[in-house]
């Protein structure tokens, strides 16, 4: 998952936090947008759609789409108007629950 | 509960200007914004990307750390990162901050809550991989996260700008594939004179497109049969240009036809909208000061009807005359006395819009899809959907809702409410106007029952 990010991510001086995404490890920028994060991290499905299962990724960036709601802190939410914290663990929307984690 | 003279919503450049403005006059103001840090989308994090990105993003992008700083010394009471979710008469606001939710009071607001994408529906345009030409900026600009193997898709200056972007990031697009035709641009060339005012614009898009072709990166113009392709992600973009297909294998697809008004808040305090038939969307109905049909409510910058950042600014900071005038801080004569070189410069900044407007004209494969495309991609609706529903006697967007759930989704109608509209009125043969749009109603953005029990200061509500 963290290799071969369609996204490149500039050099910064953040220091490097890990989280949980979907049960996997991966060492975030601290502070950093987690939208953007996880796309830099290789993440390319954020969640499956409620009517058709259909895979989505980040649209807008903005907060106006809703198309990068993940699950975190018991809440399911925009990733994009989040940021990294130490010990995140993030999941897919309702795909913990439903025991159906997968790609 | 807080009492302010002037509430703003949104820290764009029409927001920042308005609260200095508004502060400088002597009133009250609180700024409310999303975002943790000022500048909106287009100055989106200017404070902290100015130093490591600010020779990749350009100096009109680090203009925005002036407003900033403006702001800063403003006084003016900001609350970052909170997602206004009701106003309502009186004026009662009410957000979600940090998990909780809260309210202010105040006697006028001006809304400054920009610009959103042009919705552009596509075959494939909800597969990973597929974002806004806005979307990529904003990763830029607050991330420095670029796209590795993109495609431009669509039209207008803001592609030539991610483009230009992309290149000084030595990352450049794989190619730019426009939906504009020689016929838009010879049409355009009637609106070149009045563009001469605002020449620096003229000579900027110059300068983007000379940096693109040193890049060696492929232009199509004239596309039409614009189809994202892939499974489960984007894998290729397909199109016709100048009667040949090609299809260009990229992992990113950014989309751009342009800006429409973000009318959310405005609609839901039932301020009048009507159509705009040289921006193609609904545009609020706005006075020179920003002032709407719903006293004491004022609207500036590209909410008002898409006019950049630097005529935002200038609006923002007409529209603080307006209330702090009206609310007796200034002399009818004091507002118009400072007010006039801010309408002039406003109007130069906008001389350029009806060449941009004639010469990237919005892409008609998008305005009316085929029926196979999806247009509302919340809840998977397709434009045959919405033509179905036409069939069966369905006129208007809130109609469709009960047809279909087409605007029900969490993004409330925002990447699809233009899409259906704009079928709607063709199957019907009315015109937008009389095919109206979905009835906007708060809450305008997601609150928990938790967030609303945490709410700030109760005692205020309940002494009521």
């Amino acid at each position: 998952m963290k290799t071969d990010s369609p996204f490149l991510e500039l050099a910064g001086d953040a220091p490097r936090v890990r989280v949980w995404f979907d049960g996997q490890p991966l060492e975030l920028p601290a502070g950093a947008n987690l939208a953007a994060a996880l796309l830099a991290a290789g993440v390319q499905v954020f969640r499956h759609t409620p009517v058709s299962g259909a895979p989505r990724a980040p649209f807008c960036m903005m907060g106006a789409c809703f198309e990068c709601l993940v699950e975190t802190g018991g809440r399911v939410q925009q990733a994009c108007m989040l940021e990294v914290e130490e010990g995140m663990r993030i999941a897919r929307p309702h795909e913990a629950e439903a025991g159906n984690a997968t790609v | 509960m807080q009492q302010y003279d002037l509430a703003i919503i949104g820290a764009g450049p029409a927001g920042m200007a308005a609260a200095a403005e508004a502060a400088q006059t002597g009133l009250s103001v609180t700024l409310l914004d999303e975002q943790n840090r000022p500048g909106g989308q287009i100055y989106r994090d200017v404070d902290r990307a100015a130093g490591p990105r600010g020779a990749i993003l350009g100096q009109e992008y680090l203009h925005g750390a002036t407003l900033t700083a403006g702001l800063g010394q403003s006084g003016v009471s900001h609350l970052s990162g909170a997602v206004v979710w009701a106003i309502e008469d009186g004026f009662r606001i009410s957000f979600t901050r940090h998990g909780r939710a809260g309210q202010v009071e105040a006697e006028r607001v001006i809304l400054a809550t920009g610009a959103l994408e042009r919705p552009m529906p596509v075959s494939g345009w909800t597969l990973p991989g597929v974002m806004t030409a806005g979307a990529a900026q904003i990763l830029l600009k607050q991330s420095g996260v670029l796209p590795r193997r993109a495609v431009l898709t669509g039209s207008g200056p803001l592609l030539y700008l991610i483009a230009a972007q992309m290149v000084r990031a030595d990352t450049p697009p794989l190619a730019l594939v426009e939906t504009q035709t020689a016929a838009s641009l010879m049409a355009s060339t009637r609106h070149l004179p009045g563009a001469l005012r605002g020449w620096r614009y003229l000579a900027k898009g110059l300068k983007m497109l000379a940096e693109i072709k040193r890049a060696d990166v492929p232009r199509f113009t004239g596309a039409a049969n614009i189809a994202v392709t892939g499974s489960t992600r984007a894998e290729a973009v397909s199109f016709r240009s100048k009667g040949q297909e090609h299809s260009i294998a990229c992992d990113t697809v950014l989309l751009h036809h342009g800006v429409v008004p973000n009318t959310q808040a405005a609609r839901s305090i039932g301020v009048p909208h009507a159509w705009s038939e040289a921006q193609q969307c609904f545009v609020p109905e706005t006075g020179t000061w920003g002032e709407t049909g719903k006293d004491g409510v004022l609207i500036a910058g590209d909410g008002a009807g898409i006019g950049g950042a630097m005529a935002a600014e200038f609006a923002g900071r007409i529209a603080a005359l307006k209330a702090a005038e009206e609310l007796g801080r200034i002399t009818a004569q004091e507002r118009d006395r400072r007010a006039a070189p801010l309408f002039s410069q406003r109007s130069r900044e906008t001389a350029v819009r009806p060449f941009l407007d004639a010469a990237y004209p919005p892409y008609s494969g998008a305005l009316r899809p085929a029926d196979s495309t999806i247009v509302c991609r919340c809840e998977e609706v397709t434009a045959g959907d919405i033509r179905s529903y036409a069939k069966l006697g369905c006129l208007g967007p809130n109609q469709a809702k009960a047809f279909g759930r087409a605007g029900m989704g969490p993004c409330q109608g925002r990447y699809c409410g233009l899409t259906v509209t704009a079928l709607l009125a063709e199957a019907n043969g009315q015109t937008p106007d009389e095919t109206g749009y979905y009835r906007i109603r708060p809450p305008i953005k997601p609150v928990t029952l938790g967030e609303l029990a945490a709410m700030e200061d109760p005692s205020a509500n309940a002494a009521e």
